[in-house]
Parts: structure tokens; sequence; C-alpha cells
């Protein structure tokens, strides 16, 4: 471990705000500040956030509104009046007419919410089983862990369309389109738990033989007790750093399904599906359609894994 | 002699291996009083630790205690499994660990780890057990317990944190102390300081203290009897004057005569030849006759005579006289 406090550190301000002042000059923040790459990416991930989170009061359209659409709008080129009603949309619209900017605020909710929960939901099962690999050993460990090394053979987005398509074919059709997000994160979060339950496992064996965690056995505290309140914690950080680099690989796996078309549903569309609808109109000369949606999700790409590459060396005291 | 806390009787952990069974720990029977210190030595390897864990239950499989009982004032050990080990080792036995730096969780307040052990075995409220991690604390001498109780690990000091960890010893108030080598990773002046704080904090609550070193002059410091461990056999069990100054086993004198004294001057330091056998690989008859000056042929064929507590004596078919000398 290293000294430098983790995020999830930071002091509640309300309770004692110098502790909040400590923090900001901690060496966790002073490499942030020192590193431009960190800062900047770290701006534009927290801006796209914000937009999305504000997406209903930012956008000038709600696409997802089909009253105030007007089919007579479609095809409008960035920046360029419309032919017919003479309205201006900054980024055009689609052939239906929607505003591309409105679409991409509303597609980077859908994005960042099905990857968000994705990793979350890896990061549950990931954990879970790595400690419970990691400590109890044996049996339960070579199951887990063979299961685990079964899964890494098969391509992530393999295991997620296979998931995706058994779960399709059990829900009723009625409510195929509601459940399609949440089916969405189950598959990704399903691809993705191995990489949570290596490292947790690998770093648990090294903690369960420190002297801190026998002295917490002779004291008698039971083995959940020690994996939640003394392992746990002492394995977060290269945790935070995995859940940091994948979030970047779930939004894009996430957009990967969308684009194959087994994602997220037209209703409901994400910068997956919006790259899939842009794409049949690529060769007629409406570019905008295509190459919004698909430079926003390389910026949001982007940015989380430049973060992650700096969390990881920021958490890293051999690198420092 | 009163009531033992702690007593141990014909101790033999087991490790099976592809190479066969070793036996780390081997037959090995002491006592250790209310209020004693009982210093455990030897070399690496010669089971010392091995008997500790054995002790506290935290053996790592596979190795096993496979023979001989553990009595801790009076309730036999050994043998309980699972919730009711867990009850009672944490209530009667305290740990002191080797290393300062990972015996401390480094993400919890030291008063946490304090409180999260004194709830664990004393009847008290969250408030009661605060107070007395604070007292436990003033009590090892850390100055200003009070705030410090709010501290991190890393922002003590090496032979700090090691009050810290025998502070979290003690604080459930066991009636039984096991310091595995407490002062190894300790410069010099601090090992003194902790053992005299181990020495005074035992004598005064009566607490039993096995002390697991392999430096002799921790021993000498501190303990009020020694028990010398070979190969995972008790080779000499006495009172720490006798055995310093009038070793009657072999090993211990070789011991005793390859310890640097400045009384000795600029003569060459004795050593025992040869190392300790492996586990795998011990000689027939007393495991030490090969390195012994004074083996004869029965040392090599008879396995050596086992040693009860309370003999005084060595393990040896041939005890030095009292006069022995060193060499």
């Amino acid at each position: 471990m290293t000294d430098t406090p983790l995020p999830q550190d930071a002091p509640l301000p309300e309770k004692d705000p110098s502790r909040l002042s400590l923090w900001w000059q901690s060496d966790f923040m002073y490499t942030f500040k020192r590193s431009p790459v960190a800062v900047v990416s770290f701006t534009v991930f927290a801006l796209i956030v914000l937009a999305a989170i504000f997406a209903p009061l930012i956008a000038p359209y709600n696409p997802f509104d089909p009253g105030s659409l007007n089919l007579m709008n479609g095809f409008s080129a960035p920046m360029t009046p419309n032919a017919f009603t003479g309205e201006t949309f900054w980024l055009g619209t689609d052939d239906q007419g929607r505003d591309v900017f409105s679409t991409i605020l509303y597609g980077m909710r859908i994005s960042l919410f099905v990857g968000a929960a994705a990793v979350l939901f890896a990061m549950v099962l990931g954990i879970t089983l790595g400690l419970l690999a990691g400590y109890v050993g044996g049996w339960t460990e070579t199951i887990i862990m063979r299961v685990a090394d079964v899964q890494l053979t098969f391509p992530a987005i393999l295991v997620a369309m296979l998931i995706f398509g058994v779960a399709k074919g059990i829900t009723p059709v009625e409510y195929r389109d509601q459940m399609a997000i949440w089916v969405l994160i189950i598959a990704i979060g399903l691809s993705d738990w191995v990489q949570f339950a290596r490292v947790v496992r690998g770093a648990t064996l090294v903690e369960k033989n420190k002297e801190y965690v026998q002295a917490a056995r002779l004291i008698g505290r039971t083995s959940p007790a020690i994996m939640l309140r003394h392992i746990l914690p002492n394995v977060l950080s290269p945790v935070l750093v995995i859940a940091t680099i994948s979030l970047a690989l779930a939004i894009i796996a996430e957009a990967t399904l969308s684009f194959l078309g087994v994602g997220a549903p037209p209703t409901q569309p994400s910068l997956g599906t919006l790259i899939r609808i842009g794409q049949g109109f690529l060769f007629s000369g409406e570019w905008w359609i295509l190459l919004f949606p698909a430079v926003t999700l390389l910026v949001l790409a982007l940015s989380v894994n430049l973060l992650g590459d700096w969390l990881r060396d920021a958490l890293n005291p051999r690198l420092r | 002699m009163t009531k033992p806390i702690l007593s141990i009787r014909d101790l033999t952990v087991e490790i099976p291996t592809r190479y066969g069974i070793l036996r780390p720990v081997d037959g090995v029977s002491y006592d250790i009083a209310p209020g004693e210190i009982l210093g455990v030595v030897g070399e690496s390897g010669a089971g010392k630790s091995m008997a500790g864990n054995a002790v506290i239950g935290l053996l790592s499989p596979p190795a096993h205690i496979s023979k001989g009982e553990i009595h801790v004032n009076g309730t036999r050990i050994d043998n309980l499994k699972g919730d009711a080990m867990r009850k009672l080792r944490g209530k009667q036995i305290g740990m002191v660990f080797q290393d300062p730096l990972t015996s401390l969780n480094p993400l919890l307040r030291i008063g946490d780890q304090l409180t999260e052990t004194i709830l664990a075995h004393l009847d008290v409220t969250r408030d009661q057990a605060q107070q007395r991690a604070i007292a436990a604390l003033e009590e090892v001498g850390i100055p200003g317990a009070r705030e410090r109780v709010n501290s991190y690990p890393h922002e003590f000091s090496g032979g700090m944190r090691q009050r810290v960890v025998i502070a979290l010893a003690l604080c459930a108030e066991p009636s039984l102390i096991i310091a595995d080598e407490p002062t190894t990773a300790l410069d010099v002046s601090v090992q003194a300081q902790i053992i005299a704080l181990l020495k005074q904090l035992c004598r005064t609550r009566d607490t039993a203290v096995m002390l697991i070193t392999h430096d002799m002059g921790v021993i000498a410091e501190a303990a009020d009897r020694v028990a010398v461990m070979y190969a995972g056999k008790l080779v000499e069990l006495g009172p720490v004057r006798d055995v310093l100054t009038k070793p009657s086993h072999p090993y211990t004198d070789g011991l005793m005569g390859s310890t640097p004294l400045a009384s000795r001057g600029k003569a060459r330091l004795h050593q025992i030849p040869g190392a300790m056998p492996r586990l795998d690989n011990l000689p027939t008859g007393c495991a030490f006759h090969p390195r012994c000056p004074y083996s004869t042929d029965k040392c090599a064929a008879d396995p050596a005579p086992t040693l009860q507590d309370g003999g005084g004596a060595a393990a040896c078919f041939f005890p030095l006289p009292h006069k022995a000398k060193v060499a």
C-alpha cells in the first residue's frame, strides 16, 4: 500500500473542513495538479458527465418526443438553415429531423449509465469472487479461477453477445425494449468480472499472509469480517485503476454491441446506436450524422483511458 | 510452582510433504507460570515459531498438531475447533508479531484496531472500549494517547508502532502473550525499551509470556527461564542464569560460546561446525551428534532422551558438567 490517500478517503467536508484542504494538499492531488494530461482529461470527462446528467436542460430539442419532430427538418447540414423550414441546427439533423446535438447528449447518458453500471456490476462480482478465491483457497479458488480462465479464452464481446442473445430469447417481446438496457449492463458486466477477480485474488493472497490479518484471526474475527474490514480496503487501489480503464472498455463494448444492432434499441439510442444509424448515410453525403457521435465516443473513451493511465501511475509507488 | 498458565505436553507438529512427513516441532513439553517470561531460543528453522503458532492455533495447512496437548489455564485447547477456539484464543492469548510494519492494518486508525479487539472480547460499550484503548496506549508509554488514538499506523515510528502492537496484544487482558521475535525489526536502543516494557507489563498483570527469539541478549535481559530448541526438539530448559552461565547441553554451550562478549577480548569467536540439518534429512540418534564435539557411538545410534519440564537438565546422554568451559 502506498501512503497516498485514495479518493474514497476524501473526508466529508461538512464534518471537518480542514480535512478537505488536507486532501487537496495530499500527494495524490499534488501529482494530479502537476499532470496536464490528467487535468485535461479529467476536465473533459467531467464536462461530458455533467452534460449527460443535465441533458434535458441543455439539449435544445427532446429527440424522444415524436411530437416535436418535423420530418421536413430531415438531413439539415450543421450550421446551415434548412431549405424547407429555415431552422438551423448546430450539428445538423438525421433523416427524421432529430437534432444530432440533442441525440448525442441523450446518447451519452445511456452510454455512460450502461458503462458505469456494467463496471459496478463487474466490480462487485469480481471483488466478491476474487476475495473468496484468495482468502478461502482450496476448491473454491480452483473452481472460481478455472471458470475465469475459461471465460478469458473467449473475446469479451463474444461473451457479452452470447449473454445478450440468451437474455433476449427468454424475455417476452413486449418487455424487450425496456429490458434491453439492463440486459446490456448484465452482459457487459459478466464479460468483464474476470479482470477484477484475478487482481483481487492476487492482492488478497499477499495481504492475507500479513500479520495484521493473523492478528484479526487471533482475536476471533470471522472470515467474512476479516475479508470486508481488513483485506478489502487494502486491495482497493489496483481495483480502482482497473475500474477506470474498464469504464472506457465498457463504454466501447456497449457502443460495439449497439453498432451491431444487439444493444440499445433505437427508441433509447446510445452513442453506438447513433453511429449505426449514421453509417447508413455516410455514402449519400450526410457525414454529420455519423461523425459527431463517433467523435464524442472517441473523446469520451480517450479521456477515461488517459485518466486511468494516470491513476495507475499515481497509485503505483514504484513508478514515482 | 504455581499452577501454570500455559502447559504444553509432548507437542508434535507435522507437515506432510512429498518428501515424507516433516516434524518442525517434535515432542516439546514446557510450562509457563503467571508472570513468568519463558524465552524460546534456537537457530532459524528450529521450530520456535511453529510451536508458538501451534499454541494460538494459526498453523497454516498442511501443518497440523499430530500429537500432544496444549492447556491454557487448565483448558485443553489443541483439540478445539472453529467457534470455540476463536472465542477462547483471543481472550486468553495475545500475540506480538515480529514486524510492526505489517502487524497493523495500514488503513485503520489504531484506535479502531484497539476497540475492535476490545469489543470482540470484553463486554463493554463502544465508549468504554475507546476509553480502554486510550488507557492501553498510555500504559505502553505512547505520549498524547488521547490524540494519537486517531492516528494511522504510518504516522508512528517503528518503535512506537511496536508499542501499539503490544497495546493491541494486551488490551483484551489475555493471560498469555506470545511474542514472536518482537524486537528483531527494531534498532538496539528501541529494543531495550520494548523488552523493558514487555517485562514490566507482564509483572504488573501477572501475564505469562512466551518470548520467541534468536537473540541471546534479549533472553538474558528479559527471560526468567529459557527453552533451547534444536531441529524441532527441546534440548535444554532451565532458569536463565543457569542455562546461560552453566549450559549442560553441548548445543547450548556452543550457542553461548558463539555469542560475542566484551570480556572475551580479541580471541576468535567460537563457532559450531556445520549447519542445522534439514528436517527431511535428520541424522539418526541425537539430531545434534554430527556437530557435537562430545558425541559418541551411542549418540548416533539412540534417540536422545526427551526432556521433561521441571527436570532442569538437558536432552543429552552426556550433559556437560557444570564447571564446563567455553571453547
